[in-house]
């Protein structure tokens, strides 16, 4: 369903794409093959040959330190940085731009403080010349997917930090994106409130049947939120080690098998980074201090 | 909430305190400016010497505006003055923005311009003048340019301050949610950037309004700058004090009108 541009608007009065009246949405093929990227011609590499496929609908875990290349992998897959070489292609088609079919979600949630909660998150919708009803329909939907619908006129500068990151979290919604990119999007959020984000964005990915891919140094967040981990390590970055994430949902950061499997996971981290002793136990540490 | 009720009724009443001591204030801080222009006004009259200077003082002048106004000579001077400066703001800020916009996002730009417009800024605008009659066939059009070389440098700087302040992710959200470089520039930078652009125009408006009346003194027969000088040469010291403190008022105006504007337009928080 390539050729369905969510970004195209509708001809004025006609019904838009859409199923029981949500956000209808569907997951990509995602092909990278040789990938490299070096930010200068001398420069060492940031990360060299590397492979990753990802299945329709899948949400996918990166883990590494920081400085692993990991973020730049992520804005490269995103179309925002290009790669020195190798391809990326969704459902057959190489990604060559940013395009509202593949979204970002960064850090820290970049809201546009001159414009209301509603205009934020239509905002994407307006750049593609929308009409104006349709786009308020979107919006709405949008908003009561990250349930803000009775914050919709508020100034988004009255939101606490999590409510923030829920706005940036429906304005990339609202563009219907076949991949959703997420920048460690909850790492400056309170414990609480990274949780229930990390849960409803797994719930909303896996309802309307999009990707995920998250980066993250957390590896709380890749088992709560992933169907599958990659471990990147080293420099220039290589993906060191593949993980499974079998767990059942709902998925409570208590539960005894989401405990064994970060502990299987920390495990896979220590045994196949073939990073340095305290490497390894600075990821622990952040670990730990994201359960804390 | 009863609680909330009584919260917010502390907080009116605080708010109501604070607007009748800010009038206060401002009442009597223009009575006390006045009181002084009425003490020197009545000495000057009551000095033999200088009694025939009275025409100075706060009664005289006050009368002269009746006067001014009937003869229709306020009204025209104001028109005259008012159009000028409309005119050369309005030529700096077309000028400026862009310039200050391109500044913002280009360090090139930035590294290769700034000698060249440091030097040019430090120029006092009404050393152009002599230029200024040469190149343009008018008087009006040589004072509309030396308005529009006084005022397009606190606006430039001023907006290429304000866009380096943008915080650059919100470019990256733009550039991701698909907005083309026209959105960009409408939709993002100008919202993000006008309340620098409003302050901008509005020291620009102080330094204009200052060049003003001494351009109005070469040349030309309209304009407030000119009905000082005629004041001056026919002795009607009256009229003189009249146009000064018309010129003082609507200064004082033209500036509440700014801060109404930048608080209008503003996103920032508790910055006014």
């Amino acid at each position: 369903m390539l050729a369905r541009a969510a970004a195209t608007p509708p001809a004025v009065g006609s019904s838009l794409p859409r199923e029981n009246h949500t956000v209808s949405i569907r997951g990509v093929n995602i092909n990278i093959q040789g990938l490299g990227y070096r930010y200068s011609t001398r420069g060492k590499p940031t990360f060299s040959n590397l492979r990753l496929e990802s299945q329709r609908g899948e949400a996918l875990a990166i883990i590494g330190r920081s400085g692993c290349g990991k973020s730049t992998l992520l804005h490269i897959i995103a179309g925002l940085n290009r790669p020195t070489e190798g391809s990326i292609q969704f459902d057959g088609k190489t990604v060559d731009g940013p395009s509202s079919r593949w979204v970002m979600m960064f850090q820290a949630p970049h809201l546009f403080p001159w414009m209301k909660v509603s205009q934020n998150v239509g905002i994407g919708l307006r750049f593609a010349g929308w009409p104006e009803k349709e786009k308020a329909e979107r919006v709405a939907e949008a908003l009561r997917l990250v349930e803000l619908s009775d914050y919709a006129e508020t100034n988004v500068q009255d939101l606490s930090g999590g409510q923030q990151q829920r706005v940036a979290l429906a304005r990339s919604l609202v563009m219907e994106p076949e991949l959703l990119l997420l920048d460690e999007p909850f790492s400056a959020l309170d414990a609480f409130t990274r949780a229930s984000l990390q849960r409803d964005v797994r719930s909303i990915a896996k309802r309307l049947g999009f990707n995920l891919i998250i980066v993250t140094h957390d590896i709380d967040e890749a088992v709560l939120m992933a169907d599958r981990a990659l471990i990147m390590a080293g420099a220039p970055g290589k993906i060191v080690h593949e993980f499974q994430v079998d767990l059942a949902d709902p998925r409570q950061r208590q539960d005894p098998a989401v405990q064994s499997m970060r502990a299987r996971l920390m495990d896979a981290f220590h045994a196949a980074a073939q990073i340095s002793g305290s490497a390894a136990q600075e990821m622990e540490e952040e670990a730990i201090s994201g359960i804390a | 909430m009863p609680v909330n009720a009584a919260l917010t009724g502390s907080l009116t009443s605080r708010a109501a305190q604070a607007a009748t001591r800010g009038v206060v204030n401002f009442s009597l801080g223009l009575a006390i400016l006045a009181a002084i222009w009425w003490l020197g006004g009545y000495l000057i009259a009551a000095n033999p010497k200088t009694q025939s200077f009275a025409g100075f003082g706060l009664l005289p002048t006050l009368q002269a505006f009746p006067e001014l106004w009937s003869l229709g000579k306020l009204q025209k001077a104001i028109v005259a003055s008012g159009y000028r400066l409309g005119g050369g703001l309005l030529i700096a800020a077309a000028i400026g923005v862009p310039i200050g916009i391109v500044m913002g996002r280009s360090k090139r730009f930035r590294e290769l311009s700034n000698s060249s417009f440091q030097f040019l800024r430090m120029i006092s605008p009404l050393s152009w003048m002599p230029i200024a009659v040469f190149v343009f066939p008018a008087w009006d059009q040589s004072i509309i340019f030396l308005i529009a070389v006084a005022s397009v440098w606190p606006i430039m700087f001023q907006t290429a301050a304000g866009l380096a302040k943008v915080d650059p992710a919100w470019f990256k959200v733009a550039r991701n949610l698909g907005a083309k470089p026209v959105q960009m520039l409408t939709q993002i930078i100008m919202p993000a950037i006008s309340f620098d652009i409003f302050t901008g125009i509005r020291l620009a408006l102080g330094i204009a309004w200052v060049v003003l009346v001494p351009a109005e003194m070469l040349g030309v027969t309209s304009g407030l700058g000119y009905a000082i000088k005629d004041a001056r040469e026919t002795l009607s010291y009256h009229h003189l004090t009249a146009m000064v403190l018309t010129i003082g008022i609507i200064g004082y105006l033209l500036d509440t009108c700014c801060v109404f504007l930048l608080r209008r337009f503003s996103w920032h928080r508790g910055d006014i």
